[in-house]
């Protein structure tokens, strides 16, 4: 299956029913297939006049009790900033795809990693976090999907993927592992149904009481705290005895793996951590690599964003290179191969 | 002596939160609430009802009925009703509006809804200006009005044309119903009443959607006393704006 669309039947095994979105390359088949399957399983596809009407439909189908998704790439997802702080302050769950494209601005429409620092420090404006998932296949993607509806429901915050144009366009085999009914998800206690039989509900983010709403940022920075704790997800690749250790995420740590296997058929030590959720940033396995690690190598298809991340993991310990492609353009195995020995020649020197 | 039997003519809505709101002396939300509450009794759709407030005066609004309620960002109440009432068609979603926020921020949301012919209810209050944030010009402010924006009075040439909200809905396929009333008189109040009434039922019996313009004062930000913001919005608001039935009135 193509990845937007595998992406699209994902979230309709993992119950979600309401798919709202506005038309952008690169993953534009995530609604056409949406707008195909939704009246399938009773469920609705939802073109909205915007990004902006999208995010807020979501919110409005979530504040109801369902899961519902959007998905859209940069440009789009800069609109739903709005949106998504809202439905953080709301308390409300959601999910959204984010199939990056270059930037700033209309950037171009080839893949890019460049929302790393919109997507993991906020985004929107408040003090807040998203969980933040970044595939690198197909496959993950799908069983990620399924994932972020549960994280999105256990923490009652909106979820993104972080996924890039090669992930929504590249075709592969994938496997559903996972079929969810809607109808037996647990009740949400909180959801706007009728005042029938109870007191009425409210869903809101405004509070006038300063102290108030100092109280309810606490509690939603206690929710983050917990959710650094237990989704906290990522891949060791060949570790055991790394001594240069690259730092890749999405599309680009399934390229450097095959620079890594090349380099090590030479007789390299080299290895690679994979973040799987960009946030929370995967502290540990940073600490058990360290002592036998000489240096790190971060590769993005951006200016150098997550590596801020990985400067805070190393912690000044070992020294970092970085190699970035922010315009749309990707790495092949080749270039990261060579950057790997270069680093190992300089090592040695 | 018979036992005499009393039946109350004048009560507090159910559907009324028993609160202070928290409008100004002489502004018509308080008038505007009432009707709504009166008549989400009347049709007996408390235990369905969901409201959704906007950015502006009425940000509070969820405080003051005692039905279901969201606040939406400034301007998309119309998208985050429209989330709700895909999710539970049996609802009856309600958007309460200002001028600020539905014809400035807002107008790709309620254009959009309102042609998707939603089956939501949108009360939209006209007062000329942005009131919460002391007054600013809205675009339903007149020409030659003054406001904090425009403190030699709005120019067209600078500021373009106050917008009939109304009849810019009107023009589309998807509405129901569609008025514009005003509540500073006793009969027209009665005439509201029954524009708002028409808007649910346009929801509640699937027909489409529906909108009701209410044209309101708002003494603070104008500097008027009550009654000469009264009488300013007759002698002013009125003639640009016309009380009609533009959608679903007798004669549609």
């Amino acid at each position: 299956m193509k990845g937007t669309e595998a992406c699209a039947e994902a979230a309709i095994k993992a119950g979600c029913r309401y798919f709202f979105g506005y038309p952008i390359t690169p993953q534009n088949e995530v609604a056409s297939y949406m707008s195909k399957r939704m009246p399938e399983v009773s469920g609705v596809y939802l073109q909205g006049e915007s990004e902006l009407a999208s995010i807020n439909m979501v919110m409005g189908a979530s504040a109801a009790g369902a899961r519902a998704m959007t998905s859209s790439s940069s440009p789009g997802i800069s609109l739903m900033q709005e949106g998504i702080s809202y439905m953080v302050g709301c308390q409300l769950p959601g999910v959204i795809v984010n199939f990056v494209r270059g930037g700033p601005g209309l950037g171009g429409i080839g893949p890019a990693q460049s929302d790393y620092l919109q997507a993991t420090k906020g985004g929107g404006h408040g003090d807040y976090n998203l969980v933040v998932l970044g595939p690198s296949s197909i496959q993950e993607l799908v069983d990620l999907m399924k994932d972020a509806f549960e994280i999105a429901d256990r923490y009652r915050n909106p979820v993104l993927i972080l996924a890039d144009g090669i992930i929504g366009q590249m075709m592969e085999a994938v496997q559903f592992k996972f079929e969810i009914d809607p109808t037996g998800l647990p009740d949400k206690t909180w959801a706007l149904d009728g005042a029938k039989g109870r007191t009425k509900r409210l869903i809101n983010s405004l509070d006038l009481v300063p102290e108030r709403l100092e109280q309810h940022n606490w509690n939603l920075q206690a929710k983050f705290a917990q959710a650094a704790q237990t989704e906290v997800r990522w891949e060791e690749f060949l570790l055991d005895d790394a001594e240069t250790v690259l730092v890749c995420f999405g599309t680009v740590a399934r390229i450097a793996k095959k620079a890594i296997e090349n380099a090590r058929q030479k007789g390299i030590k080299v290895g690679m951590i994979r973040p799987i959720s960009l946030w929370p940033f995967p502290q540990t396995p940073f600490q058990k690599v360290m002592a036998g690690a000489k240096r790190f190598l971060v590769v993005e298809m951006n200016a150098g964003q997550m590596l801020q991340d990985v400067r805070l993991a190393v912690c000044c310990q070992r020294p970092i290179r970085f190699s970035g492609k922010p315009g749309g353009t990707t790495f092949n195995p080749e270039m990261i191969e060579k950057l790997i020995w270069d680093l190992e020649e300089e090592g040695s020197r | 002596m018979s036992t005499q039997t009393y039946r109350p003519l004048y009560q507090r809505p159910r559907s009324l939160s028993p609160v202070r709101n928290s409008y100004c002396p002489g502004c018509h939300h308080g008038i505007i609430h009432r009707l709504l509450a009166e008549l989400i009794d009347e049709l007996q759709i408390q235990e369905r009802a969901v409201i959704v407030a906007p950015v502006g005066c009425s940000v509070l609004a969820y405080n003051f009925f005692e039905i279901d309620a969201i606040q939406a960002a400034h301007g998309r109440a119309p998208a985050v009703a429209t989330g709700i009432k895909r999710v539970h068609p049996e609802m009856v979603v309600i958007t309460y509006q200002g001028d600020g926020d539905l014809a400035a921020i807002g107008t790709a949301e309620i254009v959009h809804a309102a042609n998707r012919g939603e089956r939501i209810t949108t009360v939209f209050v006209n007062n000329a200006n942005f009131g919460m944030t002391g007054g600013q010009m809205a675009p339903t402010t007149l020409i030659g009005q003054k406001t904090e924006t425009t403190p030699e009075g709005r120019d067209p040439l600078r500021n373009g044309f106050p917008i009939r909200v109304a009849e810019m809905i009107a023009s589309l396929t998807g509405p129901a119903y569609v008025a514009r009333v005003a509540v500073y008189t006793p009969p027209l109040v009665a005439k509201a009443r029954n524009s708002i009434k028409k808007a649910l039922l346009a929801q509640i019996e699937g027909r489409g959607f529906g909108f009701v313009e209410i044209l309101s004062t708002c003494p603070t930000n104008w500097g008027l006393t009550p009654l000469q913001a009264t009488k300013w919005l007759e002698e002013n608001m009125v003639p640009y704006y016309p009380l009609a039935e533009f959608v679903g009135g007798p004669q549609a």
